[in-house]
């Protein structure tokens, strides 16, 4: 690894791109240790994380478990490497551990999971799972007159789970406003594009139909997934919220996202290097 | 349904029964019962323990939650007929502080639901409670409402603790025995008109305990649920031919008191019958086979239990004869074993 590159998390007051930059580069600094990772899931996902780390969610990162906090769920476990690499810059997990990604005896496995990390709300990767667990907290949360909100990301493949639609449904049953659901559409699945696999458009209207608050933004668009995230927050109709992302795998690294799609972006030893200095060439902040 | 061809009695001459409907309750005929044990006892509990919700999959009235519905509306929640969000969301309550006490069949729990109990409930260790009707063979209508493996399906399942209860009086012991233990439980409920048994047996239920019911010379019969009460049936009747059946009552399946199975099975001289209203493969039997062949304990030993087969449909008695756990099907196999 390259020890010039300073991973201490950021104080207040940081731009969100900044934001995303990092937790961009924390992600490709992790695939390298590991030699392979969902990097080109990390990189255009980081966007959305930045807006949830460090705009819309309220949290501690000093304690993990507070009461108050807003709960993330990652319901598609094999983004673990980009959860970790936000929750690395919001400092939850140290920044040290960044290089034990996926080692033996590692806080930060390859697939996420609950017992494991600090601010791991649930053990995913069997996929289908958050949104149920996300409707039981949501549930759990308004008996307890609680606040805070339940956050639940998960994948566009993950609408072909039939689990993923009862909780759908139920969700809105129970009016439950204090869901907010973002689903990565970046169109591609262990089998290819998402929507050759299984048909899921048109996914607003079917959202809307089963009774959501739903928004559809460029997930690249930092100010689009910002004023998407407050419209979540704040809109005053009694329906879960669901906000639609169009993501483009491997965005930030120009060689990566021209690269031929893949759910699993092969990148070369050498690579590592070479996208970091193209996420650099490519910083806003 | 044609004749009996199968290993059970004769049925040809009997008059052909009607498949019960899946309301209606395992005792038979005269048999001492109380109503919904599990329900009352829940409610009783829910009155100390303001963090116990109820959840269903559209079988509240069919698991005796639809008691606790009644008496805390507020307190239960209806997740529609959707048993992996059924487990999802209950993992999700758990992940809050509250004590999910989630009901359904046991099929659906078991087979239909696995993957979701499996992972965000047991992985996480979530204090969540499933209490699930009809488990084993009884209902008469087939496969789809059978759960001959559901035993085996958790007991293979990290984390996770499995209670096979007997009848009414233990049900109502199991329910608070269940949110003492920090973690998640599967139990077999049996609802509706419970038939009342263990009273008499001066019997208390703690969980991870066998309990010898009775002694006898001759067999030790373990056994768990449903099948210790045809166990003291077959021990009264074949004490009239001078046969003596020891009972040894195992209702918790995991952890097994393996302890007490080993020190009953270790006194020589008796043949150990394991009954389980079950699949022979992967429950009560094999377990129980296995701790003894770790311990090299190695009496004469026999297993009651459901064949590897798709169950047929058809009434429950006619069913228990068939398959040989019925008490008459029972004392025939143990006296012909002699």
């Amino acid at each position: 690894m390259d020890t010039a590159l300073d991973t201490t998390p950021l104080g207040h007051n940081v731009p969100l791109a900044e934001r995303a930059y990092r937790i961009r580069r924390n992600a490709l600094l992790m695939g390298e240790v590991q030699g392979q990772g969902y990097i080109g899931q990390a990189l255009d996902i980081a966007d959305v994380l930045a807006v949830s780390y460090f705009h819309a969610m309220t949290y501690r990162p000093e304690d993990p478990h507070w009461e108050g906090r807003d709960r993330f769920l990652l319901s598609n476990g094999h983004y673990a490497i980009a959860l970790y690499a936000a929750l690395i810059e919001a400092g939850i997990i140290p920044a040290e551990e960044l290089e034990t990604y996926g080692s033996d005896d590692s806080r930060l496995p390859m697939s996420g999971m609950a017992a494991y990390t600090p601010g791991m709300e649930m053990s995913g990767g069997s996929l289908g799972l958050g949104l149920g667990i996300a409707v039981g907290i949501g549930l759990g949360l308004k008996r307890k007159n609680s606040d805070a909100r339940v956050y639940t990301l998960f994948s566009d493949g993950e609408l072909d789970e039939g689990s993923v639609w009862e909780a759908i449904m139920s969700a809105a049953h129970y009016k439950l406003d204090n869901v907010i659901a973002i689903v990565d559409v970046n169109n591609q699945q262990a089998d290819g594009p998402s929507t050759q696999v299984m048909a899921f458009e048109p996914l607003v209207d079917k959202l809307e139909a089963f009774g959501w608050f739903v928004q559809r933004v460029d997930g690249n668009d930092m100010d689009a997934v910002v004023a998407a995230f407050d419209a979540a927050k704040t809109h005053p109709e009694p329906k879960p919220r669901m906000i639609v992302c169009d993501t483009r795998m491997g965005r930030g690294v120009p060689f990566l996202e021209a690269r031929e799609k893949n759910h699993f972006i092969r990148v070369d030893a050498h690579e590592w290097q070479l996208a970091l200095d193209a996420l650099d060439a490519g910083r806003t902040a | 349904m044609s004749t009996a061809t199968a290993t059970g009695t004769d049925t040809a001459s009997k008059p052909r029964l009607k498949t019960s409907a899946m309301i209606a309750s395992i005792a038979a005929e005269g048999q001492r019962t109380k109503p919904a044990p599990f329900g009352h006892a829940l409610v009783e509990l829910a009155k100390q323990r303001p963090e116990i919700v109820g959840m269903t999959a559209d079988l509240a009235k069919y698991t005796d939650l639809h008691i606790f519905a009644q008496a805390f509306p507020d307190r239960f929640y209806q997740m529609g007929m959707a048993e992996q969000l059924l487990m999802g969301a209950a993992s999700g309550m758990a992940h809050e502080g509250m004590m999910p006490f989630v009901t359904t069949y046991a099929v659906f729990a078991s087979r239909r639901a696995y993957d979701f109990v499996h992972q965000t409930i047991a992985e996480e260790n979530r204090n969540v409670k499933i209490a699930c009707a009809l488990p084993g063979l009884t209902s008469g209508y087939g496969p789809s409402h059978q759960a001959a493996e559901d035993l085996a399906l958790f007991r293979a399942m990290p984390n996770m603790v499995v209670i096979d209860p007997c009848d009414a009086h233990e049900i109502e012991q199991v329910v608070p025995a269940m949110a003492a233990h920090n973690g998640p439980v599967y139990m077999r409920l049996l609802r509706g008109n419970v038939p009342l048994v263990l009273d008499e047996y001066d019997y208390k239920f703690e969980l991870g305990k066998a309990k010898l019911l009775r002694d006898g010379a001759d067999v030790l019969v373990i056994s768990s649920g449903i099948m210790t009460m045809r166990a003291l049936e077959v021990a009264q009747r074949l004490e009239a031919d001078k046969v003596g059946v020891g009972v040894l009552h195992v209702p918790t399946i995991k952890p097994l008191d393996t302890e007490t199975i080993l020190r009953e099975a270790a006194r020589t001289g008796r043949m150990v019958v394991v009954a389980e209203n079950h699949t022979v493969i992967g429950g009560l039997g094999e377990a129980v086979a296995g701790t003894l062949l770790r311990a090299g304990v190695a009496p004469v030993f026999r297993q009651i239990g459901l064949p590897d087969e798709f169950l047929k449909a058809g009434a429950l008695p006619t069913l228990h004869d068939l398959y040989g756990i019925s008490t008459d099907a029972m004392a025939a196999s143990i006296k012909g074993w002699l």
